[in-house]
């Protein structure tokens, strides 16, 4: 069972995905011509690190704020009816089901100059913004596009979490606000870390939101790597870039890692 | 340490109190009750008879419909949990799982903020009142059972609290291992002096903890009283089924002055007193089996009530031998026997009991 699996994971993903990553190292656009040229090119140019420390910081933004917008949301989950949970559920799974493309286009509608959240705002007498094109735009857009991917774990683990252990806390004493910081929170850090990690990798590569919302002079990695695949044909640099936002990634995954086989809440809500 | 228990101990009343929940269901009707300054007191119940939302109500978890609960004659209905200062031992310990077994002692007194080295020693004390010392850098679930429910002890006594609640702290653990910590629990009550309310649905656990045992049945206290109480005198055929075996027999009551007969499918059966409880005439006589004798058939004296019955089977218990019988109405009955006492060659046979064992007690529907 689990071969064939295997091998369509080998055709499909690994290979191609080898085989770009290796391009950082086999394939040079003049002025580089070998060895760690292309790695040695993005680092060495001040346009681009500032926009790699840009990526970094939108999608760390991302994940921070998705993490406290979703929290509330994941909450409620665990305290509401079986049917609230259906339709909360529900409305998560429908947005995700709808394209990406669409959901962005719907934000370049909200956003834009004439649209509905600058009516608002002129209706109670505050100037008109312009969102699009700017960095919050597209955090927004990313947040909402994201949203399902914090809330399903983190709901997963809010859900283990026995609510007795906060009353158990209050009798002793505890106000409810400490309580809940002092019980709740950390035993719902390994879903809060997992859902953020989990939007924090996924928004380092995300293309489509910066390209609508934002703007070439906001650009991010994937709009430069887009730029330099398919405009100037420069796949080793594409792809020592593609190595770059990797390795960023894995040190994270292998970060948060650390930290939850440290936390003594990690494997154990009961 | 308990010179002077009415120090160390709140004394409770529970005054008209109903708890109708969102659903609908009214889990507490109208409850009086009046706990001592002190006292183990044992809420005994099936489940769903609202003991546990009498405990709830009592640690301010839930608040009551109406009526008013009262700690040394305050009413603290108006109070959150966190400043009412009572103990509460919860059913599945709720250990906090990320903190040590000494983070989870000190947690009472970290909220009170207790010194360092004062919470360190009310910390090893309430520890070793559960003799736990050791135990104190592990965390919740490197614990057995039995240890994380002394965990949980420690945890709700470590800041002296007058009052301490338990909820079926029993529940999970092993029947050996029950027995030794109900005594530990015991020593812990009178060493502490607090007053302890205790929830249970086991008899067995009731009867030997407790000064006074409430029995809870559909929201409300069927009776209140101490085990010897309860066990001899119930006042409801409910009391009587719900502590210990009892043999039962329902028709309808004839007093005659002092005392009373009850015309039974199995015939005419007397009773040397009528509760002053009783209540109509809605009644039945109950008789605990240790008190009945079997005889050969017809053989019974002529001053004791007697009833044809028939040998189903016999249980030996060790110590005892349990014989169940089947009467004439189809009805079972049982008869608890001494080792040295002969159980005549059956089946068919007699049980007997002296009409002073047999109480009227009032009958379950009313």
């Amino acid at each position: 069972m689990v071969v064939p699996v295997l091998i369509l994971l080998g055709v499909v993903f690994v290979y191609p995905t080898s085989i770009f990553l290796l391009r950082a190292f086999t394939h040079f656009n003049p002025p580089q011509v070998a060895g760690l040229d292309n790695l040695v090119w993005f680092l060495g140019d001040e346009t681009n690190r500032i926009i790699l420390v840009r990526t970094f910081t939108v999608a760390s933004m991302c994940a921070v704020l998705t993490a406290i917008v979703a929290f509330p949301y994941a909450y409620c989950m665990t305290v509401i009816g079986p049917r609230g949970r259906t339709i909360m559920l529900g409305v998560l799974l429908l947005s995700m089901f709808l394209g990406i493309l669409l959901r962005n286009f719907a934000w370049v509608i909200l956003l834009q100059y004439q649209g509905p959240l600058n009516d608002i705002l002129d209706a109670i007498g505050l100037d008109r913004i312009r969102f699009l094109g700017t960095a919050p735009a597209v955090v927004m857009g990313m947040m909402h596009i994201l949203f399902p991917f914090m809330v399903l774990p983190l709901y997963s683990v809010l859900n283990g979490i026995d609510r007795r252990l906060v009353l158990a806390a209050q009798s002793m004493g505890a106000t409810p606000m400490r309580a809940f910081r002092q019980v709740y929170l950390p035993l719902a850090m390994p879903g809060i870390i997992a859902g953020a990690l989990l939007v924090f990798v996924l928004a380092l590569g995300f293309f489509i939101t910066p390209a609508l919302l934002g703007s070439p002079r906001q650009a991010l990695m994937s709009q430069l790597m887009f730029l330099q695949f398919d405009l100037q044909a420069a796949f080793g640099r594409a792809g020592a870039m593609a190595i770059v936002l990797l390795i960023i990634a894995m040190v994270f995954v292998i970060l948060s890692n650390i930290v939850q086989r440290r936390s003594r809440a990690y494997g154990d809500a009961s | 340490m308990a010179e002077n228990p009415g120090q160390n101990a709140a004394e409770v009343r529970f005054a008209g109190v109903t708890k109708t929940f969102n659903t609908g269901l009214t889990a507490i009707s109208k409850l009086d009750l009046d706990i001592r300054a002190g006292e183990f007191l044992t809420l005994l119940g099936p489940s769903g008879s609202g003991k546990t939302t009498a405990l709830n109500l009592l640690a301010g978890f839930q608040a009551p419909t109406t009526g008013q609960i009262l700690v040394d004659g305050n009413d603290i209905s108006g109070l959150p949990p966190h400043k009412r200062n009572i103990g509460v031992v919860f059913q599945h310990y709720a250990l906090f799982p990320h903190m040590t077994v000494r983070e989870n002692v000190s947690y009472p007194l970290k909220q009170r903020r207790v010194g360092k080295a004062e919470m360190a020693r009310q910390v090893d004390d309430a520890l070793r009142m559960v003799s736990l010392q050791a135990y104190g850098d592990r965390l919740p679930r490197q614990l057995s059972g039995g240890q994380q429910q002394r965990v949980a002890v420690a945890r709700a006594i470590v800041f002296r609290p007058r009052l301490l609640l338990m909820d079926e702290p029993l529940g999970a653990l092993d029947r050996k291992l029950r027995e030794a910590v109900q005594l530990e629990l015991k020593r812990i009550h009178r060493d502490l002096g607090a007053t302890i309310v205790f929830v249970t649905h086991d008899q067995d656990e009731a009867l030997v903890m407790s000064d006074r045992i409430a029995i809870f049945d559909a929201g409300k206290i069927q009776q209140i009283g101490t085990a010897e109480e309860l066990y001899d005198r119930p006042a409801t055929q409910f009391v009587a089924q719900f502590l210990g075996e009892s043999n039962i027999f329902t028709g309808s009551l004839r007093r005659h002055g002092d005392t009373c007969s009850i015309d039974s499918p199995d015939g005419v059966i007397r009773s040397g007193t009528v509760a002053d409880t009783l209540a109509g005439d809605d009644a039945a006589i109950v008789v605990r089996p240790e008190r009945c004798r079997l005889f050969e058939r017809g053989k019974a004296p002529d001053d004791w009530n007697s009833v044809d019955a028939w040998v189903s089977d016999i249980v030996y218990l060790g110590a005892l031998r349990k014989v169940l019988l089947t009467l004439a109405s189809g009805e079972t009955a049982v008869v608890i026997c001494q080792p040295d006492v002969e159980i005549p060659a059956g089946p068919e046979v007699t049980l007997g009991f002296p009409v002073s064992a047999a109480r009227t007690v009032t009958a379950q529907w009313n």
